[in-house]
Protein backbone atom coordinates (compact mmCIF):
# COMPACT_ATOMS: atom_id res chain seq x y z
CA UNK A 1 0.00 0.00 0.00
CA UNK A 2 2.86 2.23 1.20
CA UNK A 3 4.56 1.59 -2.20
CA UNK A 4 1.93 2.76 -4.71
CA UNK A 5 0.54 5.56 -2.09
CA UNK A 6 4.60 6.77 -3.26
CA UNK A 7 4.71 6.37 -6.71
CA UNK A 8 1.52 8.03 -7.26
CA UNK A 9 2.56 11.31 -5.19
CA UNK A 10 6.08 10.67 -6.70
CA UNK A 11 4.79 10.81 -10.15
CA UNK A 12 2.36 14.03 -9.34
CA UNK A 13 5.32 15.62 -7.79
CA UNK A 14 7.28 15.36 -11.28
CA UNK A 15 4.27 15.99 -12.92
CA UNK A 16 3.47 19.32 -11.13
CA UNK A 17 7.20 20.26 -11.71
CA UNK A 18 6.96 19.94 -15.14
CA UNK A 19 4.21 21.70 -15.19
CA UNK A 20 5.59 24.84 -13.65
CA UNK A 21 8.49 25.21 -16.09
CA UNK A 22 6.48 24.13 -19.38
CA UNK A 23 3.15 25.98 -18.74
CA UNK A 24 2.84 29.30 -20.42
CA UNK A 25 0.38 31.26 -18.26
CA UNK A 26 1.77 31.99 -14.96
CA UNK A 27 -1.42 30.93 -13.22
CA UNK A 28 -1.10 27.61 -14.59
CA UNK A 29 2.51 27.51 -13.18
CA UNK A 30 1.20 28.76 -9.84
CA UNK A 31 -1.45 26.14 -9.89
CA UNK A 32 0.98 23.31 -10.76
CA UNK A 33 2.65 24.07 -8.09
CA UNK A 34 0.07 23.95 -5.33
CA UNK A 35 -0.08 20.13 -7.11
CA UNK A 36 3.46 19.62 -6.67
CA UNK A 37 3.29 20.67 -3.24
CA UNK A 38 0.40 18.70 -2.05
CA UNK A 39 1.85 15.61 -3.45
CA UNK A 40 5.13 16.55 -1.49
CA UNK A 41 3.23 16.75 1.58
CA UNK A 42 2.23 13.01 0.49
CA UNK A 43 5.50 11.88 0.32
CA UNK A 44 6.33 13.41 4.20
CA UNK A 45 3.43 11.87 5.82
CA UNK A 46 4.87 8.63 4.00
CA UNK A 47 8.61 9.50 5.80
CA UNK A 48 6.65 9.79 8.94
CA UNK A 49 7.13 14.07 9.28
CA UNK A 50 3.54 14.68 10.09
CA UNK A 51 4.16 18.20 11.21
CA UNK A 52 6.03 18.95 8.47
CA UNK A 53 3.25 17.46 6.11
CA UNK A 54 0.75 19.39 7.79
CA UNK A 55 2.86 22.63 7.83
CA UNK A 56 4.03 22.22 4.39
CA UNK A 57 0.04 22.72 3.00
CA UNK A 58 -0.80 24.99 5.33
CA UNK A 59 2.33 27.63 4.79
CA UNK A 60 2.87 26.62 1.05
CA UNK A 61 -0.07 25.89 -0.63
CA UNK A 62 -2.39 28.23 1.64
CA UNK A 63 -0.43 31.71 2.67
CA UNK A 64 2.39 31.76 -0.23
CA UNK A 65 0.86 30.41 -3.14
CA UNK A 66 -2.06 33.54 -1.78
CA UNK A 67 0.93 35.91 -2.39
CA UNK A 68 1.71 34.59 -5.93
CA UNK A 69 -1.87 34.42 -7.30
CA UNK A 70 -2.17 38.21 -6.18
CA UNK A 71 0.93 39.20 -7.56
CA UNK A 72 0.22 37.36 -10.93
CA UNK A 73 -3.25 39.02 -11.00
CA UNK A 74 -1.63 42.12 -10.47
CA UNK A 75 0.77 42.23 -13.30
CA UNK A 76 -1.22 40.89 -15.42
CA UNK A 77 -0.91 40.99 -19.00
CA UNK A 78 0.78 44.10 -18.35
CA UNK A 79 4.35 43.35 -19.21
CA UNK A 80 4.73 42.45 -22.92
CA UNK A 81 7.22 39.76 -22.29
CA UNK A 82 5.37 38.08 -19.59
CA UNK A 83 6.09 34.04 -20.02
CA UNK A 84 7.96 34.25 -23.68
CA UNK A 85 9.35 31.72 -25.26
CA UNK A 86 13.08 31.68 -25.34
CA UNK A 87 15.05 30.43 -28.46
CA UNK A 88 15.61 26.45 -29.26
CA UNK A 89 18.85 26.87 -28.44
CA UNK A 90 19.00 28.16 -24.76
CA UNK A 91 15.82 25.56 -24.03
CA UNK A 92 18.48 23.02 -25.61
CA UNK A 93 20.82 24.38 -23.36
CA UNK A 94 18.67 24.24 -20.16
CA UNK A 95 17.45 20.45 -21.21
CA UNK A 96 21.17 19.87 -21.36
CA UNK A 97 22.05 21.31 -17.88
CA UNK A 98 18.94 19.71 -16.00
CA UNK A 99 19.98 16.15 -17.35
CA UNK A 100 24.07 16.79 -16.58
CA UNK A 101 22.40 17.94 -12.99
CA UNK A 102 20.45 14.94 -12.42
CA UNK A 103 23.14 12.65 -13.68
CA UNK A 104 25.74 14.05 -11.10
CA UNK A 105 23.41 13.71 -8.34
CA UNK A 106 21.98 10.30 -8.64
CA UNK A 107 26.28 9.55 -8.99
CA UNK A 108 26.83 11.49 -5.87
CA UNK A 109 24.15 10.51 -3.62
CA UNK A 110 23.30 7.02 -4.64
CA UNK A 111 26.58 6.12 -5.63
CA UNK A 112 27.91 7.36 -2.09
CA UNK A 113 29.10 4.75 0.41
CA UNK A 114 26.18 5.80 2.74
CA UNK A 115 25.17 2.02 3.56
CA UNK A 116 21.77 2.74 5.49
CA UNK A 117 20.06 4.76 1.88
CA UNK A 118 18.99 1.12 0.85
CA UNK A 119 17.26 0.15 3.90
CA UNK A 120 13.85 1.72 4.71
CA UNK A 121 15.71 3.55 7.36
CA UNK A 122 15.91 3.70 11.75
CA UNK A 123 12.69 1.81 12.68
CA UNK A 124 9.69 3.89 13.68
CA UNK A 125 9.25 4.98 17.31
CA UNK A 126 6.06 6.62 18.65
CA UNK A 127 6.06 10.42 18.59
CA UNK A 128 8.93 10.58 15.77
CA UNK A 129 7.90 13.83 13.98
CA UNK A 130 4.71 14.67 15.96
CA UNK A 131 4.21 18.33 16.67
CA UNK A 132 5.36 17.56 20.27
CA UNK A 133 8.60 16.42 19.04
CA UNK A 134 9.43 19.29 16.60
CA UNK A 135 8.48 22.05 19.60
CA UNK A 136 10.99 20.08 22.47
CA UNK A 137 13.31 20.78 19.25
CA UNK A 138 13.24 23.83 18.42
CA UNK A 139 12.55 25.27 22.27
CA UNK A 140 15.73 23.19 23.60
CA UNK A 141 18.65 22.39 20.95
CA UNK A 142 16.86 24.60 17.82
CA UNK A 143 16.68 27.81 20.62
CA UNK A 144 19.05 29.70 18.52
CA UNK A 145 17.98 29.06 15.21
CA UNK A 146 14.66 29.41 16.15
CA UNK A 147 14.82 33.16 17.19
CA UNK A 148 16.89 33.96 14.20
CA UNK A 149 14.34 32.75 12.03
CA UNK A 150 11.77 35.06 13.67
CA UNK A 151 14.25 37.66 13.33
CA UNK A 152 14.71 37.10 9.24
CA UNK A 153 10.65 37.07 8.80
CA UNK A 154 10.00 40.34 10.20
CA UNK A 155 13.45 42.05 8.29
CA UNK A 156 11.46 40.45 5.13
CA UNK A 157 8.33 41.46 6.03
CA UNK A 158 9.76 45.30 6.23
CA UNK A 159 11.97 44.94 3.51
CA UNK A 160 9.20 43.52 1.15
CA UNK A 161 6.79 46.52 2.50
CA UNK A 162 9.42 49.13 1.59
CA UNK A 163 10.24 47.98 -1.43
CA UNK A 164 7.17 47.74 -2.87
CA UNK A 165 5.46 50.63 -1.30
CA UNK A 166 5.22 54.02 -3.56
CA UNK A 167 7.21 56.85 -2.63
CA UNK A 168 6.59 60.47 -3.75
CA UNK A 169 9.88 61.51 -6.05
CA UNK A 170 10.69 57.77 -7.21
CA UNK A 171 8.01 57.64 -10.06
CA UNK A 172 9.51 60.62 -11.78
CA UNK A 173 12.48 59.22 -13.31
CA UNK A 174 11.62 56.62 -15.30
CA UNK A 175 12.98 57.37 -18.11
CA UNK A 176 15.14 60.40 -17.21
CA UNK A 177 17.50 61.33 -14.34
CA UNK A 178 17.64 57.93 -12.20
CA UNK A 179 16.22 57.97 -9.23
CA UNK A 180 17.57 57.90 -6.14
CA UNK A 181 17.16 56.20 -2.67
CA UNK A 182 17.90 57.80 0.61
CA UNK A 183 17.38 56.66 4.09
CA UNK A 184 15.46 59.93 4.35
CA UNK A 185 12.79 58.42 1.57
CA UNK A 186 12.52 55.57 4.09
CA UNK A 187 11.68 57.54 7.01
CA UNK A 188 9.80 60.65 5.80
CA UNK A 189 6.12 60.72 6.02
CA UNK A 190 4.29 59.09 2.52
CA UNK A 191 2.59 62.08 0.40
CA UNK A 192 -1.27 61.78 0.36
CA UNK A 193 -3.10 59.80 -1.77
CA UNK A 194 -0.57 56.67 -1.67
CA UNK A 195 -0.34 53.75 -0.01
CA UNK A 196 -2.38 50.85 0.29
CA UNK A 197 -5.69 52.28 1.47
CA UNK A 198 -5.29 55.30 -1.05
CA UNK A 199 -4.42 52.63 -3.96
CA UNK A 200 -6.87 49.67 -3.07
CA UNK A 201 -9.82 52.32 -2.89
CA UNK A 202 -8.42 54.80 -5.54
CA UNK A 203 -8.12 58.43 -5.56
CA UNK A 204 -10.93 59.90 -5.41
CA UNK A 205 -11.64 63.11 -3.79
CA UNK A 206 -8.12 63.53 -3.06
CA UNK A 207 -5.47 65.67 -4.94
CA UNK A 208 -3.54 64.01 -7.13
CA UNK A 209 0.04 64.66 -6.12
CA UNK B 1 10.46 2.07 -0.11
CA UNK B 2 13.90 2.41 0.81
CA UNK B 3 15.41 5.92 1.09
CA UNK B 4 16.90 6.09 -1.91
CA UNK B 5 14.01 6.24 -3.85
CA UNK B 6 12.94 9.71 -2.14
CA UNK B 7 16.58 10.73 -3.01
CA UNK B 8 15.98 10.26 -6.42
CA UNK B 9 12.69 12.04 -6.50
CA UNK B 10 14.77 14.86 -4.74
CA UNK B 11 17.16 15.06 -7.49
CA UNK B 12 14.77 14.65 -10.47
CA UNK B 13 12.68 17.98 -8.81
CA UNK B 14 15.66 19.83 -8.51
CA UNK B 15 17.20 19.35 -11.46
CA UNK B 16 13.70 20.54 -13.19
CA UNK B 17 14.07 23.53 -10.75
CA UNK B 18 17.31 24.53 -12.22
CA UNK B 19 16.39 24.15 -15.78
CA UNK B 20 13.50 26.17 -15.39
CA UNK B 21 15.52 28.72 -13.67
CA UNK B 22 17.56 28.58 -16.50
CA UNK B 23 14.58 28.69 -19.43
CA UNK B 24 12.58 30.75 -18.28
CA UNK B 25 12.53 34.93 -18.28
CA UNK B 26 9.11 35.67 -16.27
CA UNK B 27 10.63 36.81 -12.67
CA UNK B 28 7.59 35.25 -11.23
CA UNK B 29 7.68 31.75 -12.76
CA UNK B 30 11.69 31.95 -11.63
CA UNK B 31 10.70 32.43 -7.80
CA UNK B 32 8.74 29.42 -8.53
CA UNK B 33 11.39 27.45 -9.55
CA UNK B 34 13.48 28.46 -6.60
CA UNK B 35 10.69 27.33 -4.81
CA UNK B 36 10.81 23.82 -6.47
CA UNK B 37 15.00 23.83 -5.84
CA UNK B 38 13.80 24.44 -1.81
CA UNK B 39 11.59 21.54 -2.06
CA UNK B 40 13.94 19.23 -3.41
CA UNK B 41 16.21 19.92 -0.77
CA UNK B 42 13.38 20.16 1.74
CA UNK B 43 12.41 16.23 0.49
CA UNK B 44 16.42 14.94 1.34
CA UNK B 45 16.36 16.55 4.48
CA UNK B 46 13.36 14.76 5.80
CA UNK B 47 14.78 11.68 3.47
CA UNK B 48 17.69 11.83 6.09
CA UNK B 49 15.74 12.50 9.01
CA UNK B 50 14.09 9.07 8.89
CA UNK B 51 17.21 7.54 7.99
CA UNK B 52 18.67 8.53 11.18
CA UNK B 53 14.87 8.66 13.09
CA UNK B 54 15.84 12.00 14.75
CA UNK B 55 14.47 14.65 14.15
CA UNK B 56 17.40 17.03 13.44
CA UNK B 57 16.67 17.01 9.72
CA UNK B 58 13.14 18.32 10.32
CA UNK B 59 13.81 21.37 12.24
CA UNK B 60 16.21 21.95 9.09
CA UNK B 61 13.74 21.56 6.73
CA UNK B 62 11.46 23.99 8.91
CA UNK B 63 14.34 26.31 8.44
CA UNK B 64 14.57 26.20 4.70
CA UNK B 65 10.43 26.57 4.84
CA UNK B 66 10.98 29.98 6.48
CA UNK B 67 13.67 30.96 4.47
CA UNK B 68 11.69 30.12 1.51
CA UNK B 69 8.97 32.48 2.64
CA UNK B 70 11.58 35.65 3.20
CA UNK B 71 13.08 35.08 -0.20
CA UNK B 72 9.53 34.95 -1.62
CA UNK B 73 7.91 38.17 -0.14
CA UNK B 74 10.98 39.98 -1.02
CA UNK B 75 11.38 38.70 -4.93
CA UNK B 76 7.60 39.37 -5.06
CA UNK B 77 7.80 43.25 -3.42
CA UNK B 78 10.40 43.62 -6.19
CA UNK B 79 8.37 42.03 -8.91
CA UNK B 80 5.55 45.21 -7.51
CA UNK B 81 7.79 47.34 -7.31
CA UNK B 82 9.05 46.87 -11.11
CA UNK B 83 5.42 46.61 -12.67
CA UNK B 84 4.71 49.71 -10.79
CA UNK B 85 7.93 52.02 -12.24
CA UNK B 86 6.67 50.26 -15.74
CA UNK B 87 9.66 48.82 -16.02
CA UNK B 88 9.42 45.66 -18.21
CA UNK B 89 8.95 42.21 -15.90
CA UNK B 90 11.41 40.45 -17.85
CA UNK B 91 14.93 39.27 -16.61
CA UNK B 92 16.86 39.78 -19.95
CA UNK B 93 15.75 42.96 -20.07
CA UNK B 94 16.96 44.18 -16.48
CA UNK B 95 20.34 44.79 -17.28
CA UNK B 96 21.27 47.67 -15.35
CA UNK B 97 23.24 46.38 -12.93
CA UNK B 98 25.26 44.74 -14.68
CA UNK B 99 28.11 47.16 -15.23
Amino acid sequence: MSTFVFFVAAIGAITGAVGVIALKNPYYSVLSLVGHMISLAALFLLLRAEFLAASQVIIYAGAVIVLYVFVVSYVGDAAPALGQDPGRLAALGAFACGGALVVELFIAVLGSGLQAIGHDGAPYHAGFGTPGQIGTLLLTRFLAPFEIASYLLLIAAIGAVTLARRRGGLDDGIEGDAPVLELLDVLRPRPAATGTMAEAGGSRGMSEP
Amino acid sequence: MSISWYLAISAIVFALGAGGVLVRRNPIVILLCLELMLNAANLALIGFSRMWGNGDGQIFALVVIVIAACEVTVGLGLVVALHRRRLPVDVDELRELQG
